[in-house]
């Protein structure tokens, strides 16, 4: 599903990303781990295609296109997906209008005409249930006056929504206590299908024990140093990460 | 046979009338200018009784010996009031009794326009008095009306079938002096709207008025005069479009709302005047006074969406004059490439127990400058009075202002007054954050910029909310970049 090879990027004038090799297939997880400042989330940033960040070699191709010829919502309305580690507020546009309009974005772009009101009401309500949301939450305005949970479930329930076929989940733990991390992995296992993959960003195995990865990938100086299977997270949350850095 | 010099100045003057307005029937526009003879001309074209003319003619005297304005905040070359053609009427000159006999040219730019008459008759139920170029063509809705006793036509008609109701309040709320643009008007105003809603009765659609500049070089200068009796309710719409113009038009409208004990007037605009191009150029030029006047328990809300003009310079205001009445002014002012906006409210507290609140949201983006300007004035009999205010503004771009004018007086104690200002930008990060979703640039713009104005959009009558969120999308589209 995405292939990205040697992949080198900047960001205001710094190089970060020094030759990511990575293979994603539809119907896998994959969890990239690395202490902070590794690269993680730039590599994320580069991935849906923020403006700041320049890809100065290397390729990645999703389904055989070249993102880099996209812009970020092209990249969106083919299947990427980015759970944002700081979601955006928008004051007075309510997470109901909001997800309305990315899917109407979206069907648009693929020459679809505008979901009809009562499916989508119809899909809400299914995928609002899923996170345990509640409904007045749905009126308030995105992302305004949030708790840190209820941001990450915001953008799990966002996910819901658009369905895509790939979903980057950057540290979407952070901020989370567990009953919170548990409701957002749960949501995550029950949207994961063999024709979607997902990329897990994060810092601790906790996570990953929630939503189980197939591979596990070590970042360190926007390398991957290591690959592994969830073993190697286990590992990396009992000896830290000083020995991959030694490696390395 | 010799002349004497008498008579040669005799046949000059009726030679000048051969080739002046008055032998140009085919055209209808009166030739640039503006004097005396002017002035009468256009009470004549419209077979106005003579108090009406003498109200004109003082007016055009006061206006002489006035100045322009220079106080408010924005930069333009001042209009030369000798070449603006003070009269243009329509071709056929016949009040239309249906729709069928309108030229379907003139339907056709409705059309295009969005104000599809035959639409608004069927599915929103609005009432709709037509300006174009300063005489109305089409009136609906005027039976039904009729039956509660409402009047809703062109200020000319109700200036003739009406005549008493007229001169005991024109300008009694905008005196002929009170401005150089409301003296400006006075005297030669063409046409505009007249609306009366009798004891008790609860309008039972929204007016609505769409004006339109049509011919190149014309000024227009509208006059609404709205009276709600007591115990009534009426909510007014006025939408303003005008195609592409090269040169500046000015447009100097005077509007006044007369709400008696326990009426309400809502009272509510969409106005797009041509900004200009991209680079300034062209552009009408609004200036524009309004204001209402809330006996006992009345109330009056302005609220406006202002997208389009050059140049804007507009203050609706409310004189709370009764005990317990309420004055409101919502407003979004939207402003790109070179436009200029000073705009704002006044809101007079006179009567005991009064209240007024203030929503303003100025959006900035281009080169433009957007500022509010508003007055809250407390008299010292206005016990308990209350204003709030809030002021908002967000700006796109580097190269684009945003400036705030609170002026506040109070001479009672007792009053109370709240004022919240705040100003942001429209993040890049909010963009990509919409981009991610699949939501591009330019809607994603409009989409902040929605949820910046929603309290306001939300004080429209629905399908003008509509409306005006398309415009404000339309008003911003290749700010982007």
């Amino acid at each position: 599903m995405l292939t990205i090879e040697n992949l080198h990027a900047k960001v205001e004038g710094k190089q970060i990303l020094n030759g990511i090799d990575l293979d994603v297939k539809a119907g896998e997880v994959h969890a990239i781990m690395g202490p902070n400042g590794s690269g993680k989330s730039t590599l994320s940033s580069v991935i849906a295609g923020h403006q700041d960040y320049e890809v100065i070699q290397g390729t990645m191709l999703m389904e055989g296109q070249e993102l880099s010829d996209l812009s970020p919502e092209e990249r969106a309305h083919k299947g990427i997906f980015l759970s944002f580690q700081y979601p955006i507020e928008i004051p007075g546009v309510s997470v109901t209008n909001f997800i309305k309009t990315a899917i109407n974005a979206s069907r648009k772009a693929k020459g679809l005409e505008d979901m009809p009101a009562n499916i989508m009401l119809k899909k809400i309500r299914e995928k609002s249930a899923l996170l345990e949301i509640d409904s007045r939450f749905l009126s308030r305005s995105l992302n305004e006056g949030f708790s840190g949970g209820e941001k990450k479930r915001n953008e799990i329930f966002q996910m819901a929504m658009l369905e895509p076929k790939l979903s980057i989940l950057d540290e979407t733990d952070s901020g989370l206590d567990i009953d919170a991390l548990k409701v957002v992995a749960n949501g995550v296992n029950k949207l994961r299908s063999k024709d979607n993959a997902v990329i897990v960003i994060t810092h601790y195995q906790r996570l990953l024990e929630y939503i189980v990865p197939d591979f596990v990938h070590v970042l360190w100086e926007g390398k991957i140093v290591k690959s592994g299977t969830k073993d190697l997270a286990i590992e990396l949350e009992e000896k830290g990460y000083d020995w991959i850095k030694e490696m390395a | 046979m010799a002349y004497t010099e008498e008579e040669l100045k005799k046949e000059l003057e009726n030679k000048e009338y051969e080739y002046g307005f008055y032998t140009d029937i085919d055209s209808d526009t009166f030739p640039v200018g503006l004097n005396e003879e002017v002035v009468r001309r256009i009470s004549q074209k419209k077979n106005e009784p003579d108090w009406m003319t003498q109200w004109r003619l003082k007016a055009f005297e006061a206006w002489k010996n006035m100045e322009e304005p220079d106080w408010a905040n924005v930069q333009y070359k001042k209009p030369d009031y000798q070449a603006i053609s003070y009269y243009s009427a329509p071709k056929k000159k016949d009040q239309y009794k249906s729709l069928d006999e309108v030229d379907p040219e003139l339907l056709k730019t409705f059309e295009k326009l969005g104000i599809s008459l035959d639409e608004q008759k069927s599915l929103t139920g609005v009432a709709v008095d037509i300006v174009m170029d300063s005489v109305s063509v089409a009136t609906t809705f005027k039976k039904t009306l009729a039956e509660k006793g409402i009047i809703f036509c062109s200020i000319s008609e109700a200036i003739q079938e009406h005549s008493e109701l007229v001169r005991k309040h024109l300008g009694t709320i905008i005196p002929i002096k009170d401005n150089y643009f409301a003296a400006l008007n006075s005297a030669v105003f063409s046409d505009g709207s007249f609306c009366y809603i009798p004891k008790g009765v609860r309008c039972p659609m929204e007016l609505s008025t769409y004006f339109r500049i049509n011919q190149a070089g014309t000024g227009q200068f509208e006059r609404t005069l709205v009276i709600a009796d007591e115990s009534s309710y009426v909510s007014y719409l006025e939408g303003c479009t005008a195609p592409s113009r090269d040169e500046n038009q000015l447009h100097a409208a005077v509007v006044e709302l007369i709400a008696l004990d326990n009426a309400e007037i809502k009272y509510s605009t969409v106005q797009n005047w041509f900004p200009g191009d991209k680079n300034g150029k062209g552009g009408v030029y609004n200036f524009v006074t309004k204001r209402g006047i809330c006996h006992n328990n009345s109330k009056i809300s302005w609220t406006q969406v202002e997208t389009g003009s050059a140049v804007t310079w507009k203050y609706p205001s409310c004189i709370l004059k009764g005990n317990h009445s309420i004055g409101e002014f919502y407003s979004i002012a939207l402003t790109n490439n070179h436009q200029q906006a000073d705009t704002g409210t006044k809101m007079i507290h006179i009567g005991e127990n009064t209240k007024s609140t203030i929503i303003s949201k100025g959006i900035s983006a281009g080169q433009s400058q957007n500022s509010y300007r508003g007055l809250v004035q407390v008299h010292p009999k206005a016990t308990n009075a209350r204003n709030f205010s809030q002021c908002d503004s967000l700006l796109m771009g580097n190269h684009c202002g945003a400036h705030t004018f609170p002026y506040i007086e109070v001479k009672n104690k007792t009053a109370q007054i709240e004022h919240e200002a705040t100003t942001s930008k429209i993040g890049e990060d909010q963009i990509f954050y919409c981009n991610q979703r699949g939501i591009d640039s330019e809607k994603a713009i409009a989409l902040v910029v929605n949820g910046f104005s929603k309290e306001v959009l939300n004080k429209l009558p629905m399908e003008f909310a509509v409306e005006a969120q398309k415009l404000l999308e339309i008003s911003l589209e290749g700010s982007v970049g």
